[in-house]
């Protein structure tokens, strides 16, 4: 090394600190494609991060002109329709990478000891993420961003006696208002993305701590360099796994900008059509739900036919996530590995997720809103039951590290 | 000796960390103050004077007041009539839990018999129902009312709320008075009167 490199190190190891963490990290070999989806979540955040920024630059938060000045950007500034493009696609595929990455962790034990906390820190970043896309989502100032505000921050008005004040008080009005979206926008760009940076490093340095889990379940040491005869078995992250992470990170950008370039609202899915129609404090949409990611979550509130039950178990159906790594009792931690009782909720608790997103889509009519109380009373099955069906299967045995 | 400073010490660390809590919880305050509504947006809740001349039964003034949607409605002698029967509406009809003035605390929910005066958001998540006044024209049994497309809410001619939809209670009503037969004001009692609800 060069005498200014080692002047340096010694006085900032940035070198020693990436040999730790990427090349003398070591993980096991059978970790497969769902290993790659945080290593995707991480490269969408930066498109968001930068993207956003040059969102900024021409953005104007009143409600006089919002909507005119993305209008203005897309088809006025050169290349401002993709920054605004790559900027919506971007949450969606944000949170198609965070969907599978938390599939993983079910699907693999992920969540169970040692690595709760890391659980939990990412269910906080999960959350967050909802919070900064549902901001993000006011800030267009189109009809379902405005009657989508209108609906959400109604769910406070369910808390007794304080609720009302609660609204007015984040709302900053008596009804949503310019001074709603300047705060959403605070929110949005500062301090929803600090709060969540803080959460990701949190996360990372947890998953250092206690290392990768696989899909075969066997404890690997993160930290300490294989035997000779494990050497096929565990491998250092650096330059095994990440080049298999860089592999499928290039593959989902491709399939990304396809969908920028080629289908940027993606039929009405990542951008609605009825958000390109101006908000009108007067005349809401005959028909208004959320974008796709947050649909199921809709869905349990049309579920449930009182106002505060409602909200009580969409909240519920999200803080249920903080509790799963003591639901399951099961002694092992894989799919692999597991029995058929905890296989088959899987797969039910995955469809019911996929069958609660289209009903929260479509109008609640009596037929749908049939399918959607059976399919929220199969979601919340999935974890109330967990611990009597990962106690009575019976689970094959995992293979030991040797 | 050891003991004694020990819990001295103990003693010390609690009140630096206990007050530097109610410190910070001081210091938290002005910012949680700041997010309250500001003069600007109490002003716009002044009271309006509607024209209500060319109003016909059946017919619906949608004006803005404190940045709300309200609708001044017509009902016709039947659509009164209607309203003189409670049996459907079993979750408030007497409206003991849903906000009106309280010389509006009446079957009709309002000053006259004929105009109504509602404040047209869904007191379930906050849409603006739709005024549907026509017989059946939501369901084969509807009576004529307010329709919430967003959840399905539906109230009727007073807005009082029907059972078996999501939405607690009946729309609210805000203080109106009439200063001669042909104007209404929206946002106070009497003439004069400046509060706001």
């Amino acid at each position: 090394m060069s005498k200014l490199g080692d002047w340096l190190e010694q006085r900032l190891p940035i070198a020693g600190f990436l040999r730790k963490n990427l090349k003398e990290y070591y993980v096991h070999s059978s970790i497969n494609f769902w290993y790659a989806m945080g290593a995707i979540a991480f490269v969408m955040l930066a498109v968001q991060v930068i993207s956003g920024i040059f969102l900024l630059m021409y953005y104007v938060p009143t409600t006089e002109q919002a909507f005119s000045s993305i209008q203005y950007m897309m088809r006025e500034i050169p290349y401002g329709w993709l920054i605004r493009y790559l900027h919506v696609v971007g949450a969606s595929f944000f949170f198609i990478a965070i969907y599978l990455h938390m599939f993983r962790a079910l699907l693999y034990g992920s969540y169970k000891n040692p690595r709760e906390f890391l659980w939990m820190s990412g269910v906080v970043i999960y959350i967050l993420m909802i919070a900064i896309a549902y901001t993000g989502y006011v800030l267009p100032w189109g009809q379902m961003s405005y009657w989508a505000t209108r609906v959400i921050i109604s769910f406070l008005t369910v808390i007794p006696y304080v609720g009302d004040g609660l609204a007015q008080w984040l709302q900053g009005d008596f009804v949503v208002s310019s001074v709603t979206l300047s705060r959403f926008f605070a929110f949005h760009i500062v301090a929803f993305p600090l709060v969540i940076f803080l959460f990701i490093g949190i996360h990372i340095v947890a998953l250092h701590v206690v290392g990768s889990n696989n899909p075969e379940g066997v404890t690997v040491n993160a930290h300490k360099k294989p035997a000779k005869n494990l050497r096929k078995k565990v491998i250092p992250f650096y330059p095994y796994v990440i080049s298999k992470d860089l592999f499928v990170v290039f593959v989902a950008l491709a399939l990304f900008l396809g969908v920028v370039f080629y289908a940027p609202t993606f039929y009405g899915f990542f951008l609605e059509h009825i958000n390109q129609v101006p908000a009108n404090p007067m005349v809401t949409p005959s028909h208004i739900h959320p974008v796709w990611y947050l649909s199921p979550f809709y869905a349990i509130l049309r579920a449930v036919p009182d106002k505060l039950l409602g909200v009580i178990f969409m909240f519920l159906s999200l803080v249920i996530l903080f509790f799963l790594p003591w639901l399951d009792k099961s002694p092992v931690k894989s799919m692999r590995y597991k029995g058929r009782l905890s296989r088959g909720s899987l797969c039910v608790f995955i469809l019911s997720v996929i069958m609660l997103g289209y009903y929260g889509m479509v109008p609640a009519t009596d037929t749908h809103l049939f399918w959607t109380r059976i399919f929220t009373v199969l979601y919340f099955g999935h974890f109330v039951l967990m611990p009597i069906y990962t106690r009575i299967e019976t689970c094959k045995q995992p293979p030991e590290l040797n | 000796m050891v003991v004694k400073s020990k819990s001295r010490r103990q003693f010390l660390k609690f009140i630096v960390s206990s007050l530097s809590a109610v410190g910070a919880l001081f210091a938290f305050w002005p910012f949680v103050k700041s997010m309250q509504p500001g003069k600007k947006a109490q002003s716009t809740s002044s009271p309006i004077a509607v024209d209500i001349k060319g109003l016909l039964p059946n017919q619906k003034i949608a004006v803005t007041w404190q940045g709300m949607p309200i609708y001044i409605i017509k009902r016709t002698e039947n659509q009164i009539a209607e309203l003189e029967k409670k049996e459907p509406y079993p979750r408030d009809p007497d409206s003991l839990y849903s906000k009106q003035p309280q010389n509006s605390s009446n079957d009709f929910r309002s000053l006259n018999k004929d105009i109504f005066v509602v404040v047209a958001i869904c007191t379930h998540l906050g849409c603006s129902p739709t005024y549907k006044p026509e017989q059946a024209s939501v369901d084969k049994d509807w009576a004529g009312g307010f329709f919430c497309a967003c959840h399905g809410s539906k109230f009727d001619l007073a807005g009082r709320v029907y059972k078996q939809v999501p939405a607690p209670t009946n729309l609210m009503v805000p203080p109106y008075y009439f200063p001669n037969k042909d104007t209404i004001v929206i946002g106070a009692d009497k003439a004069g009167d400046e509060r706001y609800v």
